[in-house]
């Protein structure tokens, strides 16, 4: 949990607004830094998560969350977070075995034109039993309302899906668990170039974006400088809510520079990094 | 690297990939790594040392490196080389899969170690021997001076060295290189199999990505694998992915049918690399790869991307700004595993050069343009190379030159 980040977007563990869609996107950067705040921010907050790490291992996620101060594998343990190690689980589907162990999460690699159907299925039933049923004599912790995070959509696009069938998926997530159950959705896209060579193909992460964009409530666009490579300033990042109000939609835009330390990250107005200061 | 010293009992279920946060449990250290002093990773060397420098001291273990190839394959080859190479060097176990020459003949063609200035810091196997009187026949009564320096060695067992030089004008000794034990995957070997799901990966893919399990699954490189005294590090070298030999048509058509079939693979043999003490080196024709949005995806599956662009052929080969110097490299991609921040490097534009006993890379250095009559037509190329960073947002190359 970045506490600069907490005072832009006006959240804390205690209050964050609920039923939100944030939209991760970074253009030829990494936005993974921001998964790894929201991830620890949600955990904080006593909220039911459920994790998909699809490119990294489950010990990535854990070492970073450990110097950001929680604790995954505790928190695994006690039925709070739920974490899907798509890399893992894909390799009994990629190499396949006599024995076919394994959830069928990770199934749509088996033939991608199925869609992301069981991958839905799973988010589904991880969220959906959110400490009321579970009934225990012991007493089943009550976790707060339910947080899906996805990193990252764009890998699935490498798997083979198409654009179309990840914007299902997401509007399903987002159905079922902003407007049903009242969490939050965050989700990571990465693209890069720039973005204006869409030839009519079904598949293109841009169309994927421009899907999403539309969809979500806020976004957090990570882009290099547009002066060229920093050693000090790892980038910027573009803040944008995209809220309804009355009759029309109000939009605000902030913009700030990062820099990404061992220990979390720091923003600043362009400008202002202590490197240059 | 931890996961390899904590006997199998105490080992949670979820600490199953090869990396693992350094504890108080002791190390067995594998020949030819070391820990990284960033993160504690245990690093290899790629066989370049400037190569190490720049991925932040070496080549993690259980990451892939992906080598964008240079337009004639000269280079790109020849860091295959080195780093298959070092392994024999290291006592690492080798892999090779290629499509289109016989992995016997690119092992063939390693380059020789060279050994004579192998003079290690703190020698091991001299204990200090002040207080002892020594043998008759090492002690020097001339030059007693020299009596504690290490001993020049000719010998292979003993180098504990990471990272070592080679002479490419001669090829390996095949002694020293039949000591060393190498896996082959010579594709046109494979009898093809239909596979039995429709997934987006190739039979041929599917082919070496269940070889690559078999072998690491055999000879005993699973980090769950029961522990053994001796653990080794299996060295993967993977010549000219999606090339057409591998029956990939990446690079043949604008839009290929076969799109994703090389970036499953990548996905799959990273999956299978992190739960592993083995590390990749991938070479690939990007130059024939026109998507661009394709190159990014498969860029950000592998986990560190350089590209190496040689002046070959082109008309910098005859620019005397570039006359020390055989090419460019471009650092695409340094992973940050187990940590937020990542080791980027100082600058971006680097050249390399290939001389006799190194491969150096260096900052591309020019030098003050002193002839009477100043061409500025010879800047605003240059402007156009320095300008390939990734980091930066699109720097227009500013061609314009004022004329008067």
């Amino acid at each position: 949990m970045y506490t600069e980040l907490n005072s832009i977007l006006n959240t804390t563990p205690d209050s964050f607004t609920q039923g939100e869609f944030v939209l991760l996107s970074d253009r030829e950067s990494d936005a993974s830094f921001l998964i790894h705040h929201f991830l620890s921010l949600y955990l904080r907050a006593r909220c039911k998560v459920c994790f998909l790490g699809l490119v990294q291992s489950f010990n990535h996620y854990s070492a970073i969350s450990q110097r950001l101060g929680v604790s995954l594998a505790q928190a695994k343990e006690k039925g709070q977070l739920v974490f899907l190690e798509g890399q893992k689980e894909s390799l009994s589907v990629l190499i396949p075995q006599e024995t076919d162990t394994g959830s069928p999460a990770m199934d749509f690699l088996r033939d991608p034109a199925v869609g992301l159907k069981s991958l839905y299925e799973f988010v589904r039933s991880a969220v959906s039993s959110s400490g009321i049923g579970e009934g225990e004599a012991d007493g089943a912790e009550e976790w707060g309302p339910p947080v899906l995070l996805v990193d990252d959509l764009s890998v699935l696009l490498s798997l083979g899906l198409s654009a179309g069938a990840v914007m299902d998926f997401s509007h399903y997530c987002r159905a079922i668990v902003c407007s049903l159950l009242q969490g939050n959705v965050v989700m990571l896209v990465r693209c890069d170039g720039e973005g204006e060579e869409d030839e009519g193909d079904d598949e293109g992460s841009e169309r994927l974006m421009k899907g999403l964009t539309h969809q979500c409530s806020l976004t957090l666009h990570v882009q290099g400088l547009p002066t060229g490579y920093c050693r000090d300033i790892h980038g910027q990042v573009e803040v944008c809510w995209r809220r309804r109000q009355g009759d029309g939609q109000c939009t605000q835009k902030k913009l700030f520079q990062y820099k990404v330390h061992d220990k979390g990250a720091s923003f600043f107005a362009p400008g202002t990094s202590s490197a240059v200061l | 690297m931890s996961s390899v010293g904590k006997p199998s009992a105490e080992r949670s279920p979820f600490n199953n990939t090869s990396f693992q946060k350094k504890t108080r449990s002791k190390l067995i250290s594998i020949p030819g790594t070391r820990p990284s002093v960033q993160n504690g990773q245990l690093l290899v060397s790629t066989g370049v040392t400037s190569l190490d420098y720049l991925l932040g001291g070496g080549l993690a273990v259980g990451t892939v490196l992906l080598i964008e190839e240079d337009r004639y394959d000269s280079y790109s080859r020849m860091i295959l080389k080195y780093f298959l190479a070092e392994g024999v060097v290291c006592r690492h176990e080798l892999y090779v899969a290629a499509a289109q020459d016989n992995p016997d003949d690119i092992l063939q063609e390693l380059p020789a170690p060279i050994l004579d200035d192998v003079a290690l810091h703190k020698p091991p196997e001299q204990p200090r021997l002040s207080c002892e009187p020594q043998d008759g026949l090492d002690a020097m009564k001339i030059a007693w001076r020299y009596q504690n320096l290490p001993k020049v060695q000719t010998a292979l067992a003993s180098s504990s060295r990471f990272g070592h030089y080679y002479d490419v004008s001669k090829t390996m000794e095949p002694e020293i290189r039949q000591a060393a034990k190498c896996h082959r995957f010579y594709l046109p070997e494979h009898p093809t199999q239909s596979s039995p799901t429709h997934s987006t990966m190739l039979e041929s893919y599917s082919a070496l990505l269940k070889s690559l399990q078999e072998v690491i699954s055999r000879e005993g490189f699973d980090v769950a694998a029961p522990m053994s005294n001796s653990r080794n590090i299996l060295r993967i070298g993977l010549h000219s992915l999606g090339s057409a030999l591998w029956g990939d048509d990446l690079c043949c058509h604008d839009n290929p049918k076969n799109g994703r079939a090389l970036t499953t693979f990548l996905y799959g043999l990273r999956a299978l690399l992190r739960t592993s003490l083995s590390v990749a080196v991938i070479t690939l024709p990007s130059h024939l790869i026109q998507d661009r949005a394709l190159m990014g995806s498969i860029t950000r599956l592998c986990d560190n991307a350089i590209a190496l662009e040689s002046f070959k052929g082109s008309e910098r080969e005859t620019n005397p700004l570039y006359k020390d110097y055989h090419g460019l490299l471009h650092v695409r991609q340094v992973p940050h595993l187990n940590c937020l921040a990542s080791k980027l490097p100082d600058h971006k534009d680097l050249a390399f050069k290939l001389k006799r006993k190194q491969f150096s890379i260096e900052r591309l250095h020019l030098p003050p343009d002193l002839s009477d009559t100043v061409s500025r037509v010879s800047r605003g190329e240059l402007a156009g190379a320095t300008t390939v960073a990734s980091a930066c947002g699109s720097g227009s190359s500013g061609n314009k030159h004022l004329d008067f």
